[in-house]
């Protein structure tokens, strides 16, 4: 998987945990939270999506890394490949 | 103490035959129900009333995904009670405003969504949702309505079993007596359609109804009735003291006559004709009435074979023979059992016939129980009357909790 691809897959995420956010613009070296309508209950979400559809644990020491789609992928990226490399 | 007398200035609700006054009443003349089959979980298709607003019309997508079906049901009918009421809400004191919601129960629903959710994951809890704390707390449905309109003062949910809705008014009504708010939003909600529990619950107790033809599945008082239908559904209020009222220059529906509550204390399940009789007559003291000067009884019965002829047993005690203006009639032939909604949808469904002298009957009656036979019973045809000057509304719920409200025409 390549940064863009898990860019997408975080996108795909939050596209369905704020449904009414517009998407199309999210600067991706912004702060989530500073752009889009997002809630630590929200990031919650994005926590257990990462669990539920792609196997990823996200310990709460590195929450902060979900800060932005850039530091979602430079954290998430080698994960989806490890978990790849297992399969 | 605040100015005693308390009125009804907006109506909000969604029942599964309407999702306004003006259309649910107009189904309730023209003998339209509002029943369907519906896939519960585990069970297959079943009879239920489902409702069929537009939860978008006053909530997010995100409010709609984080929240409860009750919630969107209680925020629905507020909405709609204070769009009806013609208060000016921006100017209305948030703090000064209350809620107060009843439901039968609440939680069910949300917690076996979690547990299916987590069949999926072999059971592994670390995929519970971190919203069913939120989701399942008793105060959900009015919390949510809280958060959807920025209103900062009381609110929350009076657990009565289905006698629910009519308890909704009955607080609203003390607390504005007490003077702890100014105005409420008050009434009755259930999302239960979406626990197939309630379902199987009242299936292994024999009382769920079956019919071939979903809309004739609520017959209350025919000899053929075979049980409940389960139905989703909401009627919230708002109700002010009189003075308020009148100096914004409100319309009224009708004013709190009286009311009263008390309990069996006799059987989980089983009703209890002589509490529900003393229930009734002290509602209709409380009023300053008697008997002879109700004119809309609207009963609880739920068609159930037992049920029914109980409450038969306590309205034919209060009423015999000698109320020759009193008409009686049960809404839940069309629109099924609301639960916490029952009380609240089933006097708004008779409250226009305090302006078009009209009682909604009964419908669903092909062969009446004897047992059933009640003087004035409205059946099957709506029926033009003299005089309605007075709505009293029964809501009776398990563990033995019985519920009668009577609203009485406003007269300056």
């Amino acid at each position: 998987m390549t940064k863009d691809e898990c860019k997408q897959a975080v996108l795909a995420i939050i596209a369905d945990i704020a449904p009414d956010e517009d998407l199309g613009h999210v600067k991706p070296d912004v702060r989530l939270r500073d752009q889009l309508q997002l809630d630590s209950m929200d990031f919650l979400d994005i926590v257990m999506e990462l669990r539920k559809r792609h196997g990823i644990e996200v310990p709460e020491k590195d929450y902060l890394q979900l800060a932005s789609l850039d530091s979602c992928a430079n954290y998430l990226t080698p994960k989806f490949n490890e978990l790849a490399g297992k399969s | 103490m605040k100015s005693s007398r308390i009125v009804i200035t907006g109506v909000g609700l969604t029942a599964p035959n309407g999702n306004s006054l003006s259309e649910f009443r107009a189904n309730l003349l023209a003998g339209v129900a509002g029943i369907e089959r519906m896939e519960i979980r585990y069970m297959g298709p079943q009879l239920a009333g489902v409702c069929h607003f537009d939860p978008l019309k006053y909530q997010k997508k995100k409010e709609v995904r984080v929240g409860t079906r009750a919630g969107s049901i209680a925020i629905h009918c507020a909405r709609e009670a204070l769009a009806d009421s013609g208060v000016d809400f921006a100017a209305l004191p948030k703090d000064r405003v209350g809620i107060y919601i009843g439901c039968t129960e609440h939680g069910n629903v949300e917690t076996e969504n979690e547990i299916f959710n987590i069949s999926k994951f072999a059971y592994d809890t670390k995929f519970w949702s971190h919203y069913h704390n939120p989701r399942t707390v008793a105060n959900n449905p009015a919390g949510e309505t809280s958060l959807n309109l920025g209103i900062t003062g009381p609110a929350y949910t009076i657990g009565a079993a289905c006698a629910a809705g009519n308890m909704g008014l009955i607080h609203a009504t003390q607390m504005l007596r007490l003077g702890e708010v100014d105005f409420a939003l008050c009434g009755g909600i259930s999302e239960s359609i979406h626990t197939f529990g309630i379902f199987a619950g009242f299936k292994s107790q024999n009382a769920l109804a079956t019919h071939a033809d979903p809309h004739k599945a609520s017959r209350p008082f025919d000899l053929a009735r075979n049980g409940i239908v389960i139905s989703e559904g909401g009627g919230l209020y708002t109700l002010e003291r009189l003075d308020n009222a009148l100096a914004r220059g409100a319309k009224i529906y009708g004013e709190i006559a009286g009311y009263h509550v008390n309990s069996d204390a006799s059987d989980y399940v089983l009703p209890n004709p002589v509490r529900q009789a003393e229930c009734i007559r002290a509602a209709i003291a409380r009023a300053g009435l008697t008997p002879p000067d109700i004119h809309i009884v609207n009963t609880h019965a739920t068609a159930t074979p037992l049920g029914d002829i109980q409450e038969c047993e306590a309205i034919r005690a209060v009423f015999g023979e000698g109320c020759p203006d009193t008409f009686i009639n049960n809404t839940k032939s069309y629109i099924g059992h609301c639960m916490g909604a029952a009380g609240a949808l089933e006097l708004a469904g008779n409250l226009p016939s305090f302006a078009d002298l009209v009682v909604h009957p009964t419908i669903n009656v092909d062969n009446l129980d004897p047992q059933c036979a009640l003087p004035g019973l409205v059946l099957n045809q709506p029926r033009q009357v003299a005089k309605v000057d007075t709505i009293l509304n029964n809501s009776f719920g398990m563990l033995g909790i019985n519920s009668t409200l009577i609203v009485r025409r406003f007269v300056p």
